[in-house]
């Protein structure tokens, strides 16, 4: 595999973890619990749709093929998205939302850090920029998780579900493969599985003060990566890509 | 205890130099949580450079039936108004 081509299959499978994840963040958009976290929980989606936006931007420019943006984002179909499960999984409840972004975020906030020093000088300025937005998800999740996990007797059970049903899905966050290894070795991006340790510590330190316990995990769910995706995709882009598909290239 | 969420007061602080003003509420369970939502809510523009959240229950607020002696007795001192002696030009703005 040629650096050109694992640069390609980062930064694809990194927007379409943005976007999907910021998708479904701004299906709360009207729904969530109270309003400060209706305006929280769009907040973050912009930051990921943004970081989304610059990472199929540069995916453009790498591939050579005249694909924009939008190309990339509405003209895909779900086989064709390498986003990982776990960002995929729907909202259910507000416990579930927020530990998918503490998990998501505990991981893309090293990662962002040390692709700060990547080769590729457009990802180290998406990387400058989207460190200090992750850094604010991490805390925004992380809080509510504490609050919820040591709080009453039913936020305690949902977040106890939460982390029974989202908890599997986490492993794929860490998986190495050609593309990686590749990047890895021109110092085009840091190594996933590199950033085991300070997510583990992260999550560890937020479930201690949320009484929560970390499972174990025998049977990890895998598979976004290599475009095979759970039911929920499909009906997550059917919306979204709607418009787009309604009307070629309309615009504002 | 009441299951009512607490709420926060809000101030910001524009940029360097500018005291923290008043800009509105938040509901919160805690200080954290409130300074946490005063930031989603108020700086989304890019308002801000320091937030402050104080709980509402601290402040100490003047009855509006009171107004009328609390504040009606200002109103026809004009005098207390700088305006009775003139500025020289050399001064500039003030």
């Amino acid at each position: 595999m040629t650096e050109r081509d694992a640069l390609f299959t980062l930064l694809i499978r990194l927007a379409d973890d943005h976007l999907v994840l910021g998708h479904r963040l701004s299906e709360w958009c009207g729904h969530a619990p109270m309003l400060e976290e209706d305006l929280a929980l769009p907040n973050m989606a912009l930051d990921l749709i943004g970081q989304a936006r610059s990472l199929y931007a540069r995916a453009g420019e790498v591939e050579g093929a005249g694909r924009t943006e939008d190309d990339y984002a509405y003209l895909r179909e779900e086989r064709g998205f390498r986003n990982l499960l776990l960002v995929e999984r729907p909202n259910g409840d507000f416990a579930r939302t927020v530990l998918r972004n503490l998990y998501f975020a505990a991981f893309m906030r090293p990662w962002w850090e040390a692709a700060q020093g990547s080769t590729d000088g457009t990802l180290a300025a998406i990387a400058g920029k989207a460190v200090k937005e992750s850094a604010y998800h991490v805390r925004h999740s992380a809080e509510w998780a504490i609050r919820l996990g040591d709080g009453t007797e039913e936020s305690a059970r949902r977040m106890k579900e939460a982390v029974e049903e989202l908890h599997p899905y986490t492993e794929e966050l860490f998986d190495r493969d050609e593309a990686t290894e590749t990047l890895a070795a021109a110092g085009l991006a840091p190594d996933p599985a590199a950033m085991r340790p300070a997510w583990d510590e992260a999550i560890r330190a937020v479930f201690a003060e949320a009484r929560l316990e970390v499972p174990e995990v025998p049977y990890p769910l895998r598979g976004g990566r290599a475009g095979l995706h759970t039911e929920h995709l499909g009906h997550m882009l059917a919306p979204m890509q709607y418009l787009a598909r309604a009307h070629p290239g309309a615009s504002w | 205890m009441s299951n009512e969420t607490p709420l926060w007061e809000v101030f910001i602080r524009p940029r360097n130099g500018l005291a923290h003003r008043h800009c509105g509420s938040v509901h919160a369970a805690d200080a954290t949580l409130a300074l946490q939502a005063a930031r989603d809510v108020y700086t989304r523009r890019g308002e801000g450079f320091s937030v402050w959240v104080v709980p509402s229950a601290a402040i100490t607020a003047s009855d509006p039936v009171s107004k009328s002696e609390m504040f009606e007795p200002a109103e026809t001192k004009i005098y207390r108004h700088p305006t009775f002696y003139d500025i020289p030009d050399e001064v500039g703005h003030m």
